[in-house]
């Protein structure tokens, strides 16, 4: 299987079950959604995913890989990148140096022939500047080569954040929450760019609370409600689904 | 005008020397600071490096060179060998356990016997001149300027930006830490052997508490952020006797007032060192970032 299977994950912080018996399955290329309502374990499982935390139980593989067991650094040089709910960017570093740090796994980079200055250093560092020039006009944002960071709005800081994650040059990105706080336009641009990495053969798995922006991008739609999986399916079958429906409104029943 | 250049490094040749030395210390420093890590170990890295070098100068006469090599081995293999428990650690606690190593250093060299105990290590060669010092200085800075732009570099600086966000680009944080550590203790084990060269003797009490202290304060008055920051701090502090004497005022108490107001102004009004008023403005797009 070249994709994504993600099987039996639980895990628990102290008393607290946050994920159980997780399954399903994300086809390579896909862009595959994951909703929930808030505290549902969405992050959690990215961040299982993404070797930032270790499951308690079951198994994450990815291209025939295993890969929950493997610290962060090494998910990554699998070929998974992310990007962070509380935006994690490089806050002191400009939007270029940003790119350019995500650069590690693609760039060289050798200390000794900088220390010589040799011609091929200047050359990796001209031609690592120029792709990052390239990744930062892709999400938008070449007009603000030269802002620091912590200086961009909130929507600019995450598209800087999806420009770091693609400077890996991944296969599979891990979205988590794309478009919070972004205006419609700014959301539309994010749409046409996911669906672009997805056309390039790239596989996305999203959270997104914006149902439209979900519903419009995704062609399969796992729900997570307090850390079981209600269903995976297509997002037309989501949107009737009952359990979901529950999940997200509440039963009519509970109130009588 | 040559005369009165000879006649200045009469008088102050031996600050200028303690300038080069402070200088290589806060650089050595700055590895560690430059990846977000606290640590007050390199003033013992410092003084591991003396002691060995001057052992091996005086118990195996090796020639200046090679036990000035030798002192850098020392400090960088006792570098790994700490940094690998000890980088677990984050922040305050990293501090607290590097400062516990260092006092370890401190009654180790009291109490052992090829350590000459308490009176120090004695009748050590002085043959370190001032260009050496400077020598070694320009390497370092040279090596610490291109180092942010190698490989190392940039996983060093990611990982004080954010640690999560650094490992998730793929960087092996725990293997960075301590090569930066090991980087920072073989250049403070070079300088304390220079030291150790110049001063005739090394005893416990030189790279204690107060000094590993003091090489903090030159990289947060200094700035932490360029190679040269360390070196304007160490220099200005170093320097500040001197300077305090020639304006009338005796070096004393009031020389550690001066010293804790500068940090004071420095860190209320220049938030990254002395070296922000060298740095280029960016261009003017970016400056509204910088606010």
């Amino acid at each position: 299987m070249k994709g994504l299977r993600v099987a039996n994950i639980c895990r628990s912080f102290g008393g607290l079950q946050a994920l159980m018996e997780v399954s399903f399955d994300v086809a390579a290329g896909a862009i595959h959604g994951l909703i929930g309502p808030n505290g549902a374990g969405k992050t959690t499982l990215i961040n299982i995913l993404s070797g930032v935390l270790a499951p308690s139980a079951g198994e994450v593989v990815y291209q025939d890989r295993a890969l929950h067991r493997s610290p962060a650094h090494r998910v990554a040089a699998m070929g998974v990148a992310r990007t962070f709910q509380n935006i994690r960017l490089f806050p002191t570093m400009t939007c270029l140096e940003n790119v350019q740090a995500g650069q590690h796994l693609t760039a060289r980079r050798p200390l000794l022939p900088r220390l010589l200055r040799l011609p091929s250093a200047a050359r990796e560092d001209r031609q690592l500047e120029e792709r990052a020039r390239g990744t930062l006009a892709r999400v938008g944002l070449d007009g603000k080569t030269h802002h620091l960071a912590r200086s961009l709005s909130y929507g600019e800081r995450r598209r800087l954040e999806i420009a770091r994650a693609l400077a890996l040059n991944p296969s599979l990105l891990l979205l988590d929450e794309p478009v919070a706080g972004m205006r419609r336009g700014e959301a539309a641009e994010v749409a046409n760019l996911v669906r672009s990495l997805a056309r390039e053969g790239m596989t996305v798995l999203l959270i997104e609370h914006n149902m439209a922006f979900v519903m419009n991008l995704c062609s399969r739609i796992t729900v997570l409600n307090f850390g079981r999986v209600i269903t995976t399916a297509s997002p037309e079958e989501v949107r009737g689904h009952r359990e979901v429906i529950e999940a997200y409104l509440g039963s009519g029943e509970r109130h009588v | 005008m040559l005369e009165h250049l000879a006649q200045f490094y009469a008088v102050y040749g031996s600050v200028i020397n303690f300038i080069g030395i402070n200088a290589l210390l806060a650089l050595s420093l700055n590895v560690t600071l430059a990846a977000g890590m606290l640590s007050l170990g390199n003033a013992a890295f410092a003084g591991l490096g003396g002691y060995a070098a001057g052992i091996l100068t005086l118990h195996f006469k090796m020639p200046y060179a090679i036990s000035l090599c030798g002192g850098a081995v020392v400090a960088g293999f006792v570098g790994v060998l700490l940094g690998m428990p000890v980088l677990r650690l984050r922040g305050v606690f990293l501090a607290m356990a590097t400062l516990a190593f260092g006092e370890v250093v401190r009654i180790a060299a009291v109490n052992l016997d090829i350590t000459g105990g308490a009176e120090g290590l004695t009748g050590i060669p002085n043959v370190t001149k001032t260009w050496m010092i400077y020598l070694a200085l320009a390497g370092a800075a040279y090596f610490m300027a291109v180092l942010r732009r190698s490989r190392l570099g940039w996983g060093l600086v990611s990982m004080r930006e954010d640690e999560t966000a650094a490992a998730c680009l793929g960087i092996h944080t725990t293997f960075y830490k301590v090569a930066a550590f090991t980087i920072g203790a073989m250049l403070a084990g070079v300088a304390g052997g220079m030291y150790a060269h110049l001063n005739y003797l090394i005893t416990p009490r030189d790279f204690g508490f107060f000094i590993a202290v003091d090489l903090l304060i030159y990289n947060i008055v200094g700035g932490t952020r360029t190679w040269y920051g360390p070196i304007l701090g160490a220099a200005l502090i170093t320097a500040l006797p001197e300077i305090l004497r020639g304006v009338g005022v005796t070096a004393g108490p009031i020389r550690m007032a001066v010293n804790g107001l500068i940090l004071l102004l420095v860190i209320l009004f220049l938030p990254n060192g002395l070296a922000s008023l060298f740095t280029r403005f960016r261009p003017a797009a970016a400056k509204a970032g910088v606010a």
